[in-house]
C-alpha cells in the first residue's frame, strides 16, 4: 500500500523527529510512504481564527497536492479534523453563499481519504501491536480535536498498551483541554496558561516519565509549560513511541 | 417593533472590558478559582452519571434538536397560536421588540395594580433586560426569591452562572452577606447564624416567607410555552417559584420568543433532558404549569410579555441561529475549562460560559469590545457541544462569529440588513494571516523560511516580543531543529523537489 504523508507545517518546521518516526513506523509495517514536497499547511489556524477566506486557497492547494493519493496519513488530530470535518463544512458554506459546488467537489476526495495516524494503524492496517518497544512509564493525554473532533476513542491507548516495556499510567482529568487552542494561547494567554499549568500538575502527579499525545501543537504548549515549571517530564509524540525499538539494555547504557 | 428604537438592545451596557482583560483578574483569584473548580467538577461528574442512566440519550438529544429547529423555522405561526391560546384562557399577551419596551410594559402593568413591590421567580429573560433596575427607577422594588439570586441581590453582586448565579461564592461568604444585608431588605438573619447549609437555607426561608405572604404581584420567566394550550412551564428545585406563581393576585411572565414549543407532547423530551443536564436530577423537584387564569384559584390576572430583543435577528443567521435552541441548562458552563478559570463575570453578560460567548454577540451585536472578544473566549475544545442536550455546535458558531469580527460581512440588525466592517484591532493579525497564507501557497517560500530558521536557530531567543510575549511569558518556546523534515526527506529519499 502506498500512502501520502501529510506531516503538517508545525511538524515539518519544528518537529522533524515525529516525521521521521512516522516514516520508520509505516515502512516497518510494509507501507510505502510518499512525502509530496509541495505540501504546506491545511489552513486550520486561518479557519479557526475567523479567516475562512484565507483558508480556502490553502484547502484548494491541499487538494491539488494530495488529491491523487488513495490514503493520506497525518500525525495530528487537529489537522486531521480540519481536513476531514471542516473542509466539507467550508464547501457547504461556499454553496450556501451562492458560489456553487466547485469547492465542495474539490475538497470531498481529500476529506474522505485523510486519516489520523492511530486511526490509520487500527482501522486501515488493522494492527494494534506495531512491534514497538519503549521501556518507560507513560501517561496519555487525548487531545481535544482527536478525542471529540475525530472520535479517536481508545485507539491510541490500545496501540500504547501493546508496546513492549511500556507502562501506561492514568492521567487525572485526561479529557480536559490543555489550553493550547491555536491562537487562543495568544489571545487569552492568562486562561490558556492556567489550563496548561493544571494539565502539567495533573501529569506530574502520575509520576510518569513521559507525557504522550497525538498532536505536537498541544505537546508544544504542555512541554513549554513543563520546562517553565521545571517539571521533570518529557512530552513525546505517540508516533515516536510507536516507532521506537528501544530496549531496557539501551536505556541502562 | 417600537419606532423609537435606536442602537443596540440595552442589556448590560457593553462598556465591559474585553474578555482577556476581565479574565486576568479571575485567573489570579485563588478563592474564586477554588469555588469554581469545586462546584463545576462536582456537577459535571453528577451530570455524566445521570445522563449515562438513559440508554436513549442520543435519541432524546436529537429529538430536542429537531423539535427546536422545527419550531424556530415556523416561529411566527407558533407564536400566533400561543397568543390565541393564552388569550382564550383568560391571559393577555404583550409583544416587546427590545429591552426598553419590555421594561416599560412590565412597569406599567405593576403600576396599574397600585403596588410598589413584586416577588420574582428566577428568570434569565428579566435579567437580560435589566428589569429589576428598570423597576427600581420607577419606584418599584423587586425581590428575588431563588436562594442563589437572593444571595446575589443581597450582596449587590452580579450573577455568574445561569443556574447557580452565586456559584462564585462559598458558604462563609454567603453567611456574611446574610448577616450584614438581610435586615436592610426585610427580616434579618437569625442571631448566631453559621455557615452550615441547613442554617443558611432556614434563614433564607424565614426571610422570604414574609415576602411571599405580602406580595400582590409576581414576576416570572418560563422554561417553555406550549402553543396549542397556552400553558407556561417553570421547572425549579426549591419551590419558591411555585409560591410566586400561585400566591400573588397578578402574575406577569416575561419570556423570550424562542421558548415556545408547538405541543404538550414536546415537553416530554425536554422534561427528561433539562433536569439531567442542569442539576443532574432525574426530574425537577418542582414542575409548575399554568394556563391563563382560573376563578378562585391562583392569580386572577395573567400577562405574558413576549420578548424579542435581538432574537429575530439571530434567527436570520443560518449558522448562528442554532443558539436559539438553548434551553439554559448550563451544562456547557459546567464542563467549560475557560469558564472554570475565568468565572462568569468575565463574560460581561447575564449569559456566561460557552452559550454566552455565542449568544451575547448575536443578541447585542459584535460592536463593543466585550462582544468582539467573546467569540475568542474558547480553545474550541468541543466539550460544550458534547454535553449540550439540544446539540448546539457551539464551536462552529464561535468560529462563524470570529469571521464576522475579523472580516465583517452582512448581518441583520433590528430587521434590516447591515454590512459590518471588520472590527478594529485586528489589522496586524489580518496582515500576518495573509502573509502566512501567501507563504503556504508558495512551498518554495515556506522552505526558504524554514531553512533560514534552522540556520539562525542558535541566535533565536526563547522569549518573544509583541503579541508572542503572551506566550513566552508563561511557556518556553520549542527549539528550532537543525534541519526541517523536508530537507531530511530530500537528503535521504532523494525525492524530486516539487517545491523549487
Ligand atoms: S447551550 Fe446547550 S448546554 Fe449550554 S445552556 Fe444551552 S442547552 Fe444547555
Amino acid at each position: 500500500m502506498r500512502v501520502a504523508l501529510f506531516l503538517t507545517c508545525v511538524n515539518d518546521t519544528l518537529y522533524p523527529d515525529t516525521g521521521r518516526a512516522v516514516v520508520k513506523l509505516l515502512t516497518r509495517l510494509g507501507v510505502e510512504v510518499d512525502f509530496p514536497m509541495s505540501q504546506t499547511c491545511c489552513g486550520q489556524a486561518h479557519y479557526n481564527t475567523g479567516y475562512r477566506h484565507e483558508a480556502e486557497p490553502l484547502a484548494r492547494h491541499f487538494s491539488d497536492v494530495f488529491g491523487e493519493y488513495e490514503a493520506i496519513v497525518t500525525p495530528s488530530g487537529s489537522c486531521g479534523a480540519m481536513v476531514r470535518e471542516l473542509y466539507p463544512r467550508m464547501g457547504g458554506r461556499a454553496r450556501s453563499e451562492g458560489r456553487g459546488d466547485t469547492l465542495a467537489r474539490v475538497l470531498a476526495p481529500v476529506a474522505d481519504r485523510t486519516y489520523e495516524l492511530t486511526e490509520f494503524l487500527v482501522d486501515v492496517l488493522g494492527v494494534t501491536d506495531v512491534g514497538a518497544s519503549y521501556p518507560h512509564t507513560v501517561t496519555y493525554h487525548p487531545t481535544c480535536h482527536g478525542l471529540r473532533g475525530l472520535g479517536l476513542g481508545d485507539r491510541p491507548r490500545r496501540l500504547l498498551e501493546a508496546v513492549k516495556g511500556l507502562e501506561l499510567v492514568e492521567l487525572p482529568g485526561a479529557e480536559e483541554c490543555c489550553g493550547f487552542g491555536g491562537t487562543f494561547a495568544l489571545k487569552n494567554s492568562d486562561v490558556s496558561a492556567a489550563m496548561g499549568t493544571d494539565k502539567v500538575r495533573n501529569a506530574e502527579s502520575t509520576g510518569a516519565e513521559v507525557l504522550c499525545a497525538a498532536d505536537n501543537s498541544c505537546l508544544m504548549h504542555i512541554g513549554g509549560t513543563m520546562t517553565r515549571l521545571a517539571v521533570g517530564m518529557r512530552p513525546v509524540h505517540i508516533a515516536e513511541i510507536l516507532a521506537s525499538t528501544e530496549t531496557r539494555a539501551e536505556t541502562a547504557a | 417593533m417600537s419606532g423609537t428604537f435606536i442602537g443596540m438592545p440595552v442589556f448590560p451596557p457593553p462598556t465591559h472590558p474585553a474578555f482577556p482583560k476581565a479574565a486576568r483578574e479571575a485567573v489570579r483569584n485563588p478563592t474564586l478559582r477554588g469555588n469554581l473548580r469545586h462546584a463545576t467538577h462536582t456537577i459535571r461528574a453528577k451530570r455524566a452519571k445521570a445522563v449515562a442512566e438513559l440508554s436513549d440519550w442520543d435519541r432524546l438529544r436529537e429529538a430536542g434538536r429537531l423539535i427546536k429547529d422545527h419550531t424556530l423555522r415556523h416561529l411566527e405561526r407558533h407564536l400566533l397560536r400561543l397568543e390565541e391560546s393564552v388569550t382564550a384562557a383568560g391571559g393577555t399577551v404583550h409583544w416587546a421588540a427590545d429591552a426598553d419596551e419590555a421594561n416599560r410594559i412590565v412597569a406599567g402593568l405593576v403600576k396599574a395594580t397600585g403596588e410598589s413591590e413584586v416577588v420574582k421567580v428566577k428568570s434569565m429573560a428579566t435579567q437580560e433586560i435589566g428589569l429589576n433596575e428598570a423597576l427600581e427607577a420607577e419606584g418599584i422594588r423587586a425581590y428575588e426569591t431563588d436562594l442563589a439570586e437572593l444571595i446575589v441581590q443581597l450582596g449587590k453582586d452580579r450573577p455568574s452562572h445561569i443556574l447557580v448565579p452565586a456559584i462564585h461564592r462559598n458558604r462563609g461568604e454567603i453567611r456574611d452577606i446574610f448577616r450584614e444585608e438581610m435586615g436592610r431588605w426585610g427580616r434579618p438573619a437569625p442571631e448566631g447564624l453559621t455557615d452550615t447549609p441547613a442554617e443558611l437555607a432556614e434563614a433564607a426561608r424565614l426571610h422570604l416567607r414574609e415576602k411571599f405572604l405580602r406580595a400582590k404581584v409576581g414576576i416570572s420567566g418560563a422554561n417553555f410555552m406550549v402553543a396549542e394550550t397556552g400553558t407556561l412551564v417553570v421547572v425549579e428545585s426549591e419551590g419558591n417559584g411555585r409560591m410566586c406563581l400561585t400566591l400573588p393576585e397578578t402574575l406577569i411572565s416575561v419570556v423570550g420568543i424562542e421558548k415556545v414549543v408547538p405541543t404538550w407532547r414536546d415537553l416530554e423530551v425536554f422534561l427528561q433532558t433539562l433536569p439531567r443536564s442542569s442539576t443532574a436530577e432525574r426530574m425537577n423537584p418542582y414542575t409548575s404549569m399554568w394556563t391563563g387564569t382560573t376563578d378562585e384559584d391562583g392569580p386572577s390576572a395573567f400577562h405574558l410579555v413576549l420578548l424579542d430583543n435581538g432574537r429575530t435577528d439571530t434567527l436570520a443567521d443560518q449558522v448562528g441561529r442554532q443558539a436559539l435552541r438553548c434551553i439554559r441548562c448550563s451544562a456547557c458552563l459546567n464542563v467549560c475549562p475557560v469558564y472554570e478559570r475565568a468565572g462568569g463575570h468575565a463574560y460581561g453578560s447575564v449569559y456566561p460560559g460557552p452559550i454566552g460567548a455565542i449568544l451575547s454577540p448575536q443578541l447585542r451585536g459584535t460592536e463593543s469590545e466585550i462582544d468582539a472578544s467573546l467569540p475568542y473566549a474558547s480553545s474550541l475544545c468541543g466539550a460544550c457541544y458534547e454535553v449540550c442536550p439540544v446539540a448546539i455546535d457551539i464551536p462552529e458558531v464561535l468560529v462563524h462569529l470570529r469571521e464576522r469580527v475579523v472580516e465583517g460581512g452582512v448581518t441583520v440588525r433590528q430587521g434590516n440588513k447591515v454590512v459590518l466592517k471588520p472590527a478594529k484591532g485586528h489589522a496586524a493579525e489580518r496582515a500576518a494571516m495573509r502573509a502566512a497564507r501567501w507563504t503556504f501557497s508558495h512551498p518554495g517560500a515556506l522552505r526558504t523560511g524554514q531553512r533560514l530558521a534552522s540556520r539562525t536557530r542558535r541566535l533565536q531567543p526563547r522569549t518573544l516580543p509583541g503579541p508572542g510575549k503572551a506566550w513566552s511569558g508563561t511557556r518556553d518556546l520549542p527549539a528550532v531543529p537543525a534541519e526541517p523534515f523536508r530537507d531530511w526527506w530530500q537528503r535521504t529519499h532523494g525525492g524530486k523537489d516539487g517545491a523549487e
